[in-house]
This record gives structure tokens, sequence and C-alpha cells, in this order.
């Protein structure tokens, strides 16, 4: 493998039904970061699907210099072995220095079916992502190379963070965490270079069959998978008046939970329940409203990113491991919070 | 039928967590239990043998002292054991490990191999679908449900993704990366604990691994390699507010929310 053949960021730009999942605006905006501090500037976003074209425009708009589109029925929905074989190609094509894929339930499954494939290194999940030297430091033992791909992620459940490089293989490929890059402002009217590529689709034994397909609002268990939650404990006062909570999650596309005391109460099934007794969360935002903040709840979200508390109580031991804490009244906070918040996104777009 | 579940021996990751000097992570020194996924897995695979009679051997790489998730399986009901072990493994990416295991698996037969999704140490979810690729099989990632059809050869299995299923169909031999959401795992039967130490594990090293060349194993054949390691540094103090209004309360988190680019 001769390394210097392999130039550009590339982002595998997901699509599901046809429409641009969030992950791949998302990255687009990191790879535009990185491709500042590598020779080539140029960012490459690489279109699956079958009669995607329409959606090439948008990618363009995001910051995306180029697209490669593989339009093809077998590309319809998502399968491990035809996707594979078309990222595969291109990679085997177009020779990306680095390619990044969002971490989610299809870039999980189709990141390391690739990675092995065309035989590079993969790092999962990475929520940090940088161009410089590696090893960091200068070694005497081992030669530097530089403007290479560093890699953070959490590991050991969130209680590690490691940095990782892939200095001797390409492309560098890592899978991204949702919600953790910036997209950029939408650049109206840009247009990017289109490239049509197929590489031809040939059944095989790891092709599958998709029987059924059945969609499904995120289920109670996902409190675990949800990257923003509103959680609430018997401060909320009822069942009922959990709809302030639930309204705001909504705003902020996230997932309502609640401390045991709200399970115990009734209030909320057993599966929404964050803590020792509960599930363990680690979002990327977790709002704690009239939540006290027992040992036992915070066992079970002190890591999430970031801890917003609402509470009366300025004594309660949540203000302790929060990092923004509101002393206050939650019936009247919560429901101007939405309010406003709604406003904000609308005004963004 | 013949089933294989690759399992892990993983840290419990609620202890501490450990390195080497060389920012490796020093398993020796933590706490061990089987990965929960790879449990779900196996149980998975336990009742493919209550109803099938299917048989049902657990593989797994790692230490020596991985033998005790080994003898677990047997307690809960697995028939065979085979513990891939070998200093020359150590240090292996998810590539590495992916190639060791796939040179073990070239060993046996199998109508089906089981994998967690991911294990709680490295939370990857890349080995399984890594394991898919070296053999040639089908992959059919984040398994909720699996049902067999013995005579045609196939498996259906409930695909979860974020906001949807799948319900997906794939010939045997084939590769399934299980949720610990698929099942409630057994109990080790006291008759089973007694038994599972007088069963035979069966270990292999190096030269036990088929079709796999030395470049592709341990920390050699790994393409990524660890840049800096270190334990998350605890949160300090966070900021605490006593606005006058709900109006400036909203407007301290709005703005909050703004800066973390939340909105």
């Amino acid at each position: 493998m001769s390394l210097e053949e392999y130039k550009g960021v590339f982002i595998f730009a997901q699509q599901v039904d046809n429409e641009l999942s969030s992950i791949a605006l998302e990255l687009l905006g990191k790879a535009k970061d990185l491709a500042k501090d590598l020779d080539e500037k140029k960012v490459t976003a690489v279109l699956l699907g079958s009669g995607v074209g329409n959606l090439v425009d948008k990618l363009a708009e995001y910051g995306a210099d180029r697209v490669i589109v593989v339009d093809d029925p077998a590309l319809k929905d998502y399968r491990t072995e035809p996707y594979t074989h078309a990222l595969a190609s291109v990679i085997d094509e177009y020779k990306p220095e680095i390619l990044l894929v969002g971490a989610t339930a299809i870039g999980r499954d189709l990141g390391p079916r690739v990675s092995s494939r065309v035989h590079t290194g993969l790092t999962a999940d990475c929520t940090s992502l940088d161009i410089g030297d590696f090893p960091l430091e200068p070694s005497p033992v081992r030669e530097t190379k530089h403007k290479q791909l560093l890699m953070t992620r959490p590991a050991f459940g969130g209680n590690t963070i490691a940095t990782i490089a892939c200095p001797d293989f390409r492309p560098q490929m890592a899978t991204v965490r949702p919600g953790v890059m910036q997209k950029i402002d939408p650049i109206k009217g840009a247009k990017a270079e289109v490239v049509e590529f197929n590489p031809g689709f040939e059944e095989n034994n790891c092709y599958t069959e998709i029987l059924k397909i059945v969609k499904e609002a995120s289920s109670v268990a996902d409190i675990q998978a949800a990257k923003i939650l509103v959680s609430g404990g018997r401060g909320v006062g009822s069942p009922e008046n959990f709809k302030i909570l639930e309204d705001l999650a909504e705003a902020l596309n996230g997932t309502v939970s609640c401390s045991r005391a709200v399970v115990d109460s009734g209030w909320k099934p057993k599966d929404l329940q964050v803590g020792q007794t509960g599930k363990t969360v680690r979002p990327q935002l977790y709002f704690a409203i009239g939540i006290s903040g027992a040992i036992q709840h915070v066992a079970g979200m002190e890591e999430s990113d970031i801890i917003i508390a609402i509470n009366k109580d300025e004594n309660a031991p949540i203000f302790d491991v929060a990092d923004y804490g509101v002393v206050g009244d939650l019936n009247k906070i919560v429901p101007a919070l939405t309010k406003k918040i709604k406003e904000a996104l609308a005004a963004k777009g | 039928m013949k089933v294989v579940v690759c399992i892990k021996q993983v840290p419990d990751t609620k202890g501490g967590v450990k390195f080497k000097p060389d920012g490796t992570l020093d398993r020796g020194a933590m706490l061990a239990i089987m990965n929960p996924d790879d449990k779900a897995g196996l149980e998975a695979a336990l009742r493919l043998k209550d109803q099938y009679g299917a048989e049902v051997t657990v593989l797994t790489m790692g230490l020596p002292k991985a033998d005790a998730v080994l003898r677990e399986a047997f307690a809960m009901g697995a028939d065979k054991a085979i513990l891939v072990t070998d200093r020359v493994l150590g240090g292996a990416d998810t590539w590495a490990t992916s190639s060791t295991i796939a040179g073990a698996l070239r060993n046996l037969e199998y109508d089906l191999i089981i994998t967690g999704r991911q294990a709680i140490d490295g939370d990857t979810a890349q080995v399984g679908p890594q394991i898919s690729e070296h053999l040639h099989l089908p992959v059919i990632s984040y398994a909720e449900e699996i049902k067999v059809d013995e005579n045609a050869k196939t498996v259906e299995v409930k695909r979860q993704f974020e906001d949807r299923y799948h319900i997906v169909k794939a010939k045997m031999p084939c590769l399934i990366t299980a949720l610990s959401e698929l099942n409630e795992p057994r109990y080790m039967t006291p008759g089973g604990i007694f038994d599972a130490f007088e069963k035979e594990v069966t270990v292999w090293g190096r030269a036990d691994l088929k079709d796999v060349d030395d470049s592709n194993l341990g920390l050699k054949g790994s393409p990524t390699q660890i840049a800096k390691a270190s334990d998350k540094v605890k949160k300090g103090q966070g900021e605490k507010v006593v606005p006058d209004s709900a109006e400036e309360a909203v407007e301290y988190i709005v703005g909050k929310l703004t800066e973390k680019h939340v909105i």
C-alpha cells in the first residue's frame, strides 16, 4: 500500500428512505475542518442508495465539494453486503486518506465490514478528531508521522479516554458519534462535482433478504441510547405533570426518563428509571428536573456530558453533580424553556 | 445444528480501570466477568439447543484466566469450550482480534456463529462484523430475535435500527451479533457448576490458527495504535444560579445550550 496515493477526506453520507441522516451533515462539517490541515482540501461525500440523486445538492450546501454517487436498486434499503461492496469499491477506486462514517446502527455494521475488506484500522464511536503528529511526542524508537488523523474516543463505559491513530494503513477510518460534530451553516445554492460510479452488484451467499420493515417510535428501553434525556423526579408532582417534560424532550428530540421515586409511585414504567437499580445513562445532555439527587440516582447519570438541574430546593444534592444548576419552580421554568427552545430552533431552520 | 458463540471475559467497568506503561489495558489487574451481550448470545444458542438439539461451542480469546468464563458457559449448558491464548496475540486491536478468532473458527464446523454486539470494555461493536468478513459469511448485527429454519438452512432475525427494525433472512452459515435485550440469560445450575470443572477446555495457541498470517496478529498486526490513554478527569463543581424569575432562568439555560451547540 503506497500511503501517498490516498488523498482527501471522505464521508459516508448515510440516507434512510432517501432522506439524509443528520450525521451525514455533521460529518461534512468535521471533514471540512480536518481538510484545512491537510494538503488535499477537497471534501467528498459518498452517497449510496437507490434513486438518491436528489440529495446531492443538500450535501453540497453542507460542505461537500464532490459527491460520489452509487445508485443501484441493490442499495434501496440498508443491507450489509451490497453497501460494503459499494463503499469498499469506492475506496479502491478513489483512495481516500480519511473516511468518516456515522456511529449509527448502520455505520457500526458497515464500518467494520468495510475496514476488514480493505484491510485498514477503524476506530469506533469517536467524539473528537484532529490532525496531528503520531506519536504525539517525538520518540527515539519510532519515526514521527505528520498530519495523521488522531481519533479520540471514550472506552470502558466512559471511564477512560483513548486517542488512536492508524499510521500505516489507509484510509484512516473512524465511526463518529451522532450529535457531537457541528454542521456548517448551509451555503444556499452551493454545487458539488458529481461522480456517478457503479461497481456492479452480483448476489452471493452474503446477501440477505429483507422480509419486512417496521418503523416504530423509539422503544422505552432506549433511554441508554438517547443523546438527550429529560429526567423527572418526585418534584414533578404528578404523572400528568410529566407532560411538560415530554414537551421539552420533544422540542430537543430527546427522551423522558425518571428517578426511582417516580417508578415507585407508579407514574412511569421501570424501563425509564435511571440509577443504581435502574439504568446507567451517559447522554450528551441530562436534565434533572425535580430530582433531589440521591447517590443511587447520581450513580446512574453522573457520566453524562452536560447535566442541567432544576430544583426548588437549593440544598438538593443534585446541584453537586450538575454543570448548570437552576434554583426555581420547574412548573414555571420548564414550559417557558420549551417555548424558547422551539423559537430558537425555528429561527435556525 | 452447530452453533459457536464467541464470548469475552471483560473487566467489570464498575471497578477501577488500569493501564500498562505502553498504554494498553492491564486486564490482569481488574475484576473479570462474562461480557453481558455475549451472555445473551450464549443464551440464544442454548435456546437453540433446547429447541433443536443444537451443539453449542463457546470460544474465547484471552489470557489463561479467561478459562473462568468458559466454565461459566459450561455451567449454563454449553457443550464444548475453546480458549485461544498465546503471548503473540496480546495487544490486538479489533482487526487483529477478528483475524485471530476467524483463524480459530476455520477449524470448526458451524451453521451459526453468535457474538455479542459489543463488549463493555471497548464498546466498539466491530469484532463480530469483522469476523464475518474474514470468513465471507453474511452478518446480521443488533439481533433482537432469532428464528432458525433447520431444513431450509436459513435464519430470520429481527434486526434493530434507531427508528425501525428489519426482519432479515440470511442463509446459514451466518454470523449474528446479539443485543443484551435479546433475552434474559439463564442461571448456572448447581449440577452444571459441578460438571463445569470436570469438563475439558480445549486450549489453542498461535499454531492452531488456520490461514492467518503473523502480520495480522497481536499488537504488530493491529492497524490502529494507541497514541494516548488516560482516565477521564472527574468533573469539577458546576455552577448554580438562583434567578429572580422564570424568564431569567430560561435565558440562562438557553444560553448554556447555545454555547454547548445543543441548539
